[in-house]
Formats: C-alpha cells, structure tokens, sequence
C-alpha cells in the first residue's frame, strides 16, 4: 500500500464520523521504483490531505526533507517534486496495520493489501 | 460467461474466485481477450478529457488486475477493490501498478469525498443482487455501494459499470439505486439484437451532464446476429437519461410486451433478409401483410 492510497482510505464502519486519517502501524516496508511525472503528482497534491500525508510519511520513514506547507514555487521545484514522489509512490507498506482514530479497529495489511472487510455489525 | 451455470448461482464471489478458479481465470487467454476488450470499451464511455494527464481511476472488482492493467496502458493511475483474496494475490503476483483493496463493495467502498476522477468495474457489479448470505439484503447493499461510490468521485466524473444482469428486473435494480443516490445516466446497450454480443454498460455521472454515449452495433453490421430473440430487456441501445427519478409502481419497462418499437416493421423486414442472407432458406417472402400491425389479441 502507497501513501497515495493511503491518504483516500477512510473506515466505513457504520457510525463513525471521524473514520480519516488510518493510523499507520508499521511493521515490513519495502520500496519500490515508480515512473516520475510531474504532471500527475501536480494533479495529486490538489486533492491530498497534506497534513495526513506528512503523519503517513512519518510512519513509513519517509518524511524526511517534506515541508509542513508547501508553495506554489515547490509544486515546479523539482528537489521538491522528487522527494514528494519517493513518498507518495515508492514507499510501500506490505505487512502492518490501520487503526480507526475514532474505533481504534485495525484493518490489517498483508502482502501490500489493506483487508477493509467489515464483520457483520458493522455495517 | 457462456449459457452454463451462472458464477452468481454457483457461490459467493470470494468462494467462488478461489486460488484455482483465480489462477484459471487470469492464464484463460479468452478471458483476458474480453477483459481487454471490455475495459477499452469502459475507457471509450468514460470519455475522459484526451490531454495526457494521467487520471486517478477506481476500479471496482478489480480481481487479478486485467482490467486494471488496461488502465495502466492507457496510462492512468488507479486503485483496485475486490472481495477475493485468492484473486488479488494473483494481481500482486503479476506486479500490477494499482495498489488494491480486500473489500466487499458492498459494505460501501472506504474512500474520501471526491478523490476519483473516474470509476469503472468490469463484470462485477451484478453480484450485489444477489443474496450471497442469509444476513444479505441485496437493495440495501446496491445502495451502500452506489452512496460510497458517489461520494468518492470528483465533480464531473463519470463511473462506467459493465455489468451481466440476469435478467430485466436486476438491470432495473441497478439503475434505480445508482439514480436514487442522485447518478444521472442510464444503461447503454451494446449489439443489443445478438444474444452473444450484447452487453451492458451502466453510464452514470456526478451532478447534471448532457453527455450521451452511443451504443454499438445498433444497426447489427459488426457483430454476428443470433437467432434468439432475446428482446425483451429495455430498449435496444439507447442511452435512458433518467436523472433522478420515483420509485416505478408496476412491471419495469422492460418486461412487458409491449415493444413494438422493438420489432417494429423495419426490424422484422431487415431481420428476415439476414436470415436469408446466412443461408435460411424457410423464410417467407415479405409481402404487404409482413409484421402489419395486428389487432391486439391477435
């Protein structure tokens, strides 16, 4: 699982109301290499929770050189674009967990896949 | 997907897909033929806007990614939701681009307002009409899914579900629950004359839209024609531009007898000379008393 991927997953759980960000529980990262376009990660950080990511980045390692806000003059900086990229799209999370802030249900990850199922009274 | 035994009957989808049947499936060279050919016809109704940008898709029942890799051909980004295991190790096996999601769609897809510029889901969506489990309540499940889906997607985005509805009722299930979550759009169906072409996409867009695909095959030319007449599930091509709409009382438009439009005088005449034409040689000729209009209780 990306951070990408990350930052849109919310719990489902029938009442939750503040399901958004998943804590992240890290326990097996893996990297792996991602083509780099400037163009899509422009059109991603328009619809990213930049806060979220930065807790996300924190979890996996990778927040390292990220800024707390970033600029109009950062999304065409390509020092900025690159370390933004690598966060977003090369580090994986491929065994761990995601915890509901509200519930503190954890939805496991395993292989890279985030089990969202829900049991029964749940939903 | 020929006239054996529906999946949907056999068992519930992530039984169903199970390692052998996941392998099976994915190494099945027709079955990645249609898959391909499938999500192209998706991507060709989604109509995105054709300026380079790599768009964020979801798509739904993704299982071991072959639509999903047709999505990265075509060069976007997407994520992949579906409820079999078994099928979703073989997608990551393959290495697909998408990161993917065990999750049932039912249960309403666990993403954020407005992330998606897209949504499709090939062969997927008509499994929530069926009661899987006793706890199931398929409307309740169709609308769980089509709320969650609404939200997710981006103003202006539009979702493209192919779907093999069982029959008239189920493919009226599935537009009215995606209408009633507030989806403009309708059913577009492709070679709506041949039993063996046809094929059903559910076109639904956040918010007004005067957009309106044209179906394929209406005139019959590409596709070869089949001798059933299987005719009677909603009009032969046309995309129905519903909006929002209340709740329908009585029999779905599609199950009465009433289509004369569909074997209207012009049909019955192009459909006999096809007959012909492929060698049949019992076909009366037309004369002026052909497809007449008949007294009702003829």
């Amino acid at each position: 699982m990306k951070l990408l991927t990350h930052n849109f997953l919310q719990c489902h759980i029938k009442g939750v109301k503040n399901g958004y960000p998943l804590n992240i529980e890290a326990v097996k990262i893996e990297e792996r290499d991602a083509d780099f376009d400037p163009d899509f990660l422009r059109s991603m950080f328009k619809r990213i929770d930049w806060k979220a990511f930065l807790v996300g980045a924190q979890a996996l390692g990778c927040a390292e050189g990220l800024p707390e806000a970033v600029s109009e003059e950062q999304l065409q900086d390509d020092g900025f674009l690159q370390k933004f990229h690598h966060a977003l799209l090369e580090v994986c999370l491929e065994e761990g967990s995601l915890i509901c802030p509200e519930t503190g249900r954890r939805f496991p990850v395993v292989k890279g896949i985030p089990n969202m199922l829900l049991n029964e009274d749940e939903v | 997907m020929g006239k054996s035994e529906r999946p949907e009957h056999t068992a519930p989808p992530d039984i169903f897909y199970n390692e052998d049947e996941a392998r099976k499936y994915t190494s099945n060279t027709r079955m990645i033929a249609i898959q391909e050919k499938l999500t192209q016809r998706a991507l060709e109704l989604l109509a995105l806007p054709l300026d380079g940008t790599p768009r964020l898709l979801l798509d739904i029942g993704c299982g071991s990614g072959l639509s999903g890799e047709a999505l990265t051909e075509a060069g976007h980004a997407w994520l992949g939701l579906d409820i079999s295991e078994a099928m979703l190790d073989v997608a990551v096996e393959r290495e697909v681009e998408g990161d993917v999601l065990l999750g049932d769609m039912g249960q309403g897809v666990p993403l954020r307002q407005g992330v998606f510029d897209g949504a499709i889901s090939i062969s997927a969506v008509q499994w929530l009409c069926n009661a899987d489990r006793s706890s199931h309540e398929p409307r309740k499940r169709l609308k769980a899914f089509f709320e969650s889906l609404y939200r997710c997607l981006a103003r202006g985005a539009r979702a493209v579900l192919q779907v093999y509805p069982e029959n008239a009722m189920q493919a009226e299930m599935m537009v009215a629950a995606a209408m009633k979550v507030g989806f403009s759009g309708g059913l577009v169906v492709d070679y709506p004359h041949s039993t063996r072409a046809k094929k059903f996409f559910l076109v639904l867009m956040v918010g007004p839209s005067s957009y309106a695909p044209q179906a394929k095959g209406l005139d019959g030319a590409d596709e070869p024609m089949s001798e059933d007449e299987d005719v009677d599930m909603g009009e032969g091509g046309q995309v129905r531009n519903e909006g929002r709409q209340r709740k329908r009382h009585g029999k779905p438009k599609g199950s009465s007898k009433s289509g004369a439009q569909l074997k209207s005088k012009s049909w019955v005449l192009k459909k006999k000379a096809q007959m012909r034409g492929k060698g049949y040689t019992a076909i009366p000729v037309d004369t002026k008393y052909t497809a007449r209009k008949r007294k009702k209780g003829f």
